[in-house]
Formats: C-alpha cells, sequence, structure tokens
C-alpha cells in the first residue's frame, strides 16, 4: 500500500511538511510524553527502588524523608533464595501453574462452543451472547459470585451433594506436583535443552546442519552442566517444596468462566473467515468431517491460537482483583505475586520489596509481549 | 459482524444423516450455557432471600419470602462508589477516546519515521502489570495533590487508556481511503481542517468501539481503586469487595452489591454487544 501511494503523496508532502506534520508531532507529543512517564519513567523507578532498603527497616518506611540505601540485588537474592521469602517462591509457582491451566482450559473450551456455533445452530445469538456475557463483567463481581459458589455451603457443593468439610474448594491446602526448588537450576537446564532439541529436529528438516549442531552442542553442555555442577547450586539453605496448591483449581474455573467467551470469539471469528471453497475442496477430495478440521481449519487457526495464549497469559500473570474477591488477602494457598506485592508494599510499607516484586512480575510479563509486539510488527512492516 | 454467513451452509449435508448430530450439537450447547447461567441464577435467588434462609439445603430454592431489603441495604453501601465510579468512568473515558483519536488519526494519516515504533512503545503500556509502576505512580499522584480524589485516578485512567484507544483507532482510521486525505490537502484542508471535516465525522463506529470498551475497563478496574483513592472516592469495585470481604457475610448482600455493580457494563453489553465484540477482538492487536 505504501509503495502504491508514494508518488501521490510526495506533493503534498513538501507542501504540508511545515504546518501540518509538525501538528501531527505536537498532537502526539503529550500522550508521548505521559507515557514515557507514567510507563519507562515509572518501570526505571520501580527498578532503582527495588535495588534499595527502602521500608525494609519498618521506621524509615512510614518517615517523610526516608533513608534510602542501595543495597543491589539483595532484595531480589531474598526472593529467590531467602529463608524468610519462601512465600514468594510459593506464589511464583501457583501463578504458572495458574496460567499453564488456564490458557488450556480457555482455549479447549472456546474452541469447542466456537466448533458447536460454526454448525449454525438454531439462535446463535442468544448462544453467543449467553458464552460472552461475563466477559463485561469485573473480576471483582465474578470473584463475589464464585466465592459464594464454592463456600463450604455454597452453590456447588449443595449441587453435587458433596460434605462441606472435606470439599474446602478455596482454602484447601493439600498441593500435588511438588518439587525442591533447589532443583529449579536442573529442571530449568532440561526444559531449554528440550527446546533446543527441537530447534534441533527443525533445523534438520530444513537442512540447516550447522544450526542443527549447535543447537545439539548446547542442548549437551546444558544437561551436563545440570547434573554437575548446576546440581550443587543450593538456591536456599534447606530443601524447600513446592507445587501445585488444589485451592487454586476454584479459581482457575472462575477466571475460565469469565474469559472462554473471548477465545470463543476469537476463534468464531477465525472460523467464519475461513472460506467454503476451502472445506468443500477437501470435501471432494475426499476428507471426512474430522479430516477437514485436522488438515484444513485446525492450521489456519494456528495464528489465532497463538494470539490468545499471549493475551490470556498475561492476564493471568498479572492477575489479582479475581484472587482479592475469591478469598481476600489472608489466604495463602491462594496468593499470586501480584497480590503478594500489593500487601507488601501497600500493607506492610515494604516498597523496596514490593518494588522487586512488581519488576519480577513485568519480566514475566515481558517475556510473553516484547516477542508478540515485536513479531506482528514485523509482519506489518512487510505487508 | 460475524452474523453474514449464517444461512448459506447446513442444508447440504442436512439430508444425509439428519439429526443425531443436531441433537447432539445442541445437547452441548445446553450443558456450556448451564455453566455459564447457574452461576447467575444462584446470584439472583440469594440476593433475594433472607440471611437465615440461605443455607446448605436451601441453596438451590427459589426464596419463600422475596426479600427486596437486601437491595436496598447493598446500595445504601456502594452507593457513593457507584456515584464516584459514573464519574470516573465518564470522565476518564471521553479524554482518553479524544486523545486516542487523535493519535490514531496522526499516526495512520501523517506516517514520519518511527511512528511505528513510536506506537509499538506506546502498546506495551497496554501489558505492563501495574505492579510494576505502581509504587512510582502512587508516590507521584500524592506529590501532585491528587492522592485520595476521584482527580487521580481519572489521571491514571486516561494515561493507561491511551494505549489501546489509539490502537483502536488507528485500525479503525487505517481503513479510510488515503485517497480522501489527499483530495483534501489538494482542496487546500490542513492537518486539523482534515480531522474536523473527513476523519471525525467518519469516526462514530470507531467511537462507539472505543467508548464502550472503554467505560467498561474502567467501571471494572480494581488496583487502582484501592491503591489510589481513599474510602470516599473509591469506585464501585472497591465498595463491593470491602462488602463481601467481611469475616461473617451474610451472602444476600453481596449478591446484591454485585448486581447493582454489575448492571451498567451488562446493559452496554446487551444493547451493544455487537461493537463490545468489536472492542474485544481489536484488544488482540492484529497491527
Amino acid at each position: 500500500m505504501a509503495r502504491a501511494s508514494i508518488p501521490t503523496k510526495a506533493a503534498p508532502r513538501r507542501r504540508s511538511f511545515n504546518s501540518d506534520r509538525l501538528w501531527s508531532l505536537v498532537v502526539l507529543l503529550p500522550s508521548a510524553v505521559l507515557l514515557a512517564i507514567f510507563v519507562y519513567g515509572f518501570i526505571l523507578r520501580s527498578g532503582y527502588l527495588s535495588l534499595t532498603d527502602w521500608g525494609n527497616d519498618p521506621a524509615q518506611a512510614l518517615s517523610l524523608t526516608p533513608v534510602i540505601k542501595f543495597t543491589g540485588l539483595s532484595n531480589y537474592s531474598n526472593l529467590f533464595g531467602g529463608l524468610l521469602d519462601s512465600r514468594f517462591r510459593q506464589d511464583l509457582v501457583s501463578t504458572l501453574f495458574f496460567t499453564a491451566f488456564f490458557i488450556v482450559a480457555c482455549l479447549g473450551l472456546g474452541l469447542g462452543l466456537a466448533m458447536l456455533l460454526d454448525r449454525n445452530p438454531k439462535g446463535e445469538g442468544l448462544w453467543r451472547t449467553i458464552f460472552l456475557f461475563p466477559m463485561s463483567l469485573s473480576f471483582i463481581v465474578t470473584g463475589t459470585i464464585w466465592r459464594w459458589m464454592l463456600q463450604p455451603a455454597g452453590g456447588v457443593n449443595a449441587l453435587f451433594g458433596l460434605d462441606p468439610d472435606r470439599h474446602a474448594w478455596l482454602t484447601s491446602n493439600a498441593s500435588i506436583w511438588r518439587f525442591d526448588w533447589n532443583k529449579l537450576p536442573l529442571i530449568t537446564a532440561v526444559v531449554v535443552a528440550l527446546v533446543l532439541l527441537g530447534v534441533a529436529s527443525r533445523a534438520r528438516q530444513s537442512g540447516n546442519r550447522t544450526q542443527m549442531w549447535v543447537a545439539i552442542a548446547c542442548a549437551a553442555l546444558l544437561v551436563l552442566w545440570a547434573f554437575t555442577l548446576g546440581n550443587s547450586v543450593k538456591m536456599t539453605p534447606v530443601p524447600e517444596y513446592h507445587g501445585f496448591n488444589l485451592a487454586f483449581i476454584g479459581i482457575i474455573i472462575a477466571a475460565v468462566w469469565q474469559m472462554s467467551g473471548y477465545t470463543m470469539a476469537l476463534y468464531l471469528a477465525g472460523l467464519r473467515g475461513i472460506p467454503d471453497e476451502l472445506r468443500e475442496a477437501a470435501r471432494v477430495d475426499g476428507a471426512n468431517e474430522w479430516g477437514i478440521y485436522r488438515h484444513v481449519i485446525f492450521p489456519l487457526l494456528a495464528p489465532i491460537t497463538l494470539s490468545a495464549m499471549i493475551i490470556l497469559g498475561h492476564i493471568s500473570l498479572k492477575i489479582f482483583d479475581l484472587v482479592y474477591a475469591m478469598t481476600s488477602l489472608n489466604n495463602l494457598n491462594t496468593e499470586v505475586p501480584a497480590l503478594l506485592m500489593y500487601i507488601t508494599a501497600f500493607q506492610g510499607n515494604q516498597f523496596a520489596k514490593g518494588a522487586a516484586i512488581g519488576m519480577v512480575l513485568l519480566i514475566l510479563v515481558a517475556a510473553v509481549i516484547v516477542p508478540y509486539l515485536a513479531s506482528q510488527f514485523r509482519r506489518s512492516d512487510r505487508s | 459482524m460475524t452474523t453474514t454467513a449464517t444461512t448459506p451452509r447446513p442444508e447440504v449435508t442436512a439430508p444425509r444423516r439428519p439429526d443425531l448430530s443436531r441433537i447432539l450439537v445442541y445437547l452441548a450447547l445446553l450443558v456450556a450455557a448451564l455453566f455459564f447461567l447457574v452461576p447467575v441464577y444462584l446470584l439472583i435467588v440469594t440476593a433475594l432471600k433472607t440471611p437465615d434462609a440461605i443455607g446448605l439445603d436451601t441453596t438451590w430454592r427459589l426464596p419463600s419470602v422475596w426479600n427486596w431489603a437486601s437491595f436496598s441495604e447493598a446500595w445504601s453501601k456502594v452507593s457513593g462508589g457507584l456515584r464516584n465510579s459514573i464519574i470516573l468512568a465518564i470522565s476518564a473515558t471521553a479524554l482518553s477516546a479524544l486523545l486516542g483519536s487523535l493519535n490514531g488519526y496522526a499516526l495512520s494519516k501523517w506516517k514520519f519515521r518511527g511512528a511505528d515504533l513510536l506506537f509499538a512503545l506506546m502498546l506495551f503500556g497496554m501489558f505492563i502489570p501495574y505492579q510494576a509502576v505502581l509504587i512510582p505512580l502512587f508516590q507521584f499522584i500524592k506529590s501532585i495533590g491528587l492522592y485520595g480524589s476521584i482527580g487521580g485516578l481519572i489521571l491514571a485512567h486516561v494515561v493507561y487508556g491511551l494505549p489501546i484507544t489509539t490502537l483502536i483507532f488507528r485500525n479503525y482510521y487505517s481503513e479510510v481511503p488515503d485517497a480522501l486525505v489527499e483530495a483534501a490537502l489538494i482542496d487546500g484542508a490542513g492537518f486539523w481542517g482534515i480531522y474536523r471535516r473527513v476523519i471525525f465525522p467518519l469516526s462514530v463506529p470507531g467511537f462507539v468501539v472505543v467508548v464502550i470498551w472503554q467505560f467498561t475497563q474502567v467501571w471494572n478496574e480494581f488496583l487502582f481503586g484501592v491503591t489510589l483513592a481513599n474510602p470516599s472516592s473509591q469506585p464501585i469495585t472497591a465498595a463491593l469487595a470491602q462488602l463481601s470481604g467481611g469475616q461473617a457475610v451474610s451472602w444476600n448482600l453481596p449478591m446484591a452489591g454485585a448486581i447493582l455493580t454489575a448492571i451498567p457494563t451488562l446493559l452496554v453489553y446487551i444493547v451493544l454487544g455487537r461493537y463490545f465484540v468489536r472492542g474485544l477482538l481489536a484488544g488482540s492487536v492484529k497491527g
């Protein structure tokens, strides 16, 4: 589009360069300055605060002119390895489990509903309205409703005739898939090595032998490191076990109730965008319904799945209000880092530690979002 | 927007094995609808019960005595927040929509070198966890004397709403043909003339999407509400959280409060759902 319009644009551009182009910059300036301060400036400031001791001494926390000392990475090393901060590590593990289940459930349910609606049932608009309406609610409203549903004497236990004493949905402290936090370097290295092996096999398919061997060598080195030196790295002084807290099941159900309509809308828009000719052609080639989905439709939906995973992933990594509304501030079994940050900074006045937790959250979310934004813009440049 | 393709497809395969698969489709839809609607049933009947009629064996029954008093009692607890939320949502939405429209116009019709990079840097603000900026934001709002007032909340919502409103308008305006802008240029219109006479009159559907989306977002927000406001300036979400947060809650109250909190955005969704969904899909970038 840009290439075709260059000749026609050249004349007006010269004429308008001075005033009109200037106006467009003037218009953008306030927003750019505000976002530069409120996003990037504040992130830098949080980053600096996270390297200090502000509030670690309660006497300084509330003083009008606090004495703030630079302490380097001590807040971070405490969060990831200090004896007192195992609560943060559990929250971090919880949020990763929560994110994984939340994404898988939303994608599955959303795709299922979209496939049903794509078969043109009667009253399609009504069905769609029903599946989407929770999206318009606040997480606080959703949390309040589901808090009641999952109370010992609440709707779910009453519906299925469950014993309220044995089914403490939101307060259960049982956890599964526990692992020693000290094994984290080992686990990380093995996961990264597996990803590298995947890269290697793709390189082999595309005939890039150098890339294949480099990836294999890196994977081998990582595994070697993990089982020798890495295995003797001790993050915490004593073994420390973290796992998936079963109390999160209720929160996952509520979150899926609210957000699966979103994936349904995405998938439905995608399905409606697939031309009928493609299905017809596959049918003529002898594919059955399932074959059409597997070989024609699902591959075309892959980019939508990726978008949805990224949007849902960043929502769930920073989820705060839903958990707040469902289990309040004092339930350790369902705590997440976003909530811990609020408690640490705004209730405990430990601002430096709160800032450090905020930065960890930012890094998690950025790891998901930045590659996505970059790829989106590379694609829009090409078109 | 997705309703155009409803009729033509099914008749082709219908006659062969007619009904079993159709029945299964409806059965599955019905089960799914129950999952989404049952909490609503429970919400309403619980809100209408007296506290002592709420218990494990009566949970699912309709109330024997209809207790409308829950609503007036909940109203007295959340109406202050409701007023704050109305002021907050309307002013923050209007300001960020207007700025977003101008930004989108400048970014799509007056592209300069680095415009895409600037846009990407702005978009990042839409995704950051607010916990990463909350402490400096709190300090800043305090230092300019807006802490504890609705003004501070409005400022925060306008600024952090800019990325999404700019995104939606930029995408919307890039569908407006450049030829229109060029024709107006040749006719002697400038930056503002084109905005006023060409772009703005075409923007109504864009504004509808942005206003609905932004209103819903601001109305439903909670984190800023509990950190930047004090009780007298808190939005309704914070009031509701307080209503249901206590230890010995009688559940009719938070349920009635939840209904009161949900009504405005629910109405918007039911009346203008099409535009709501459009905003929803725009939020997934698709640059």
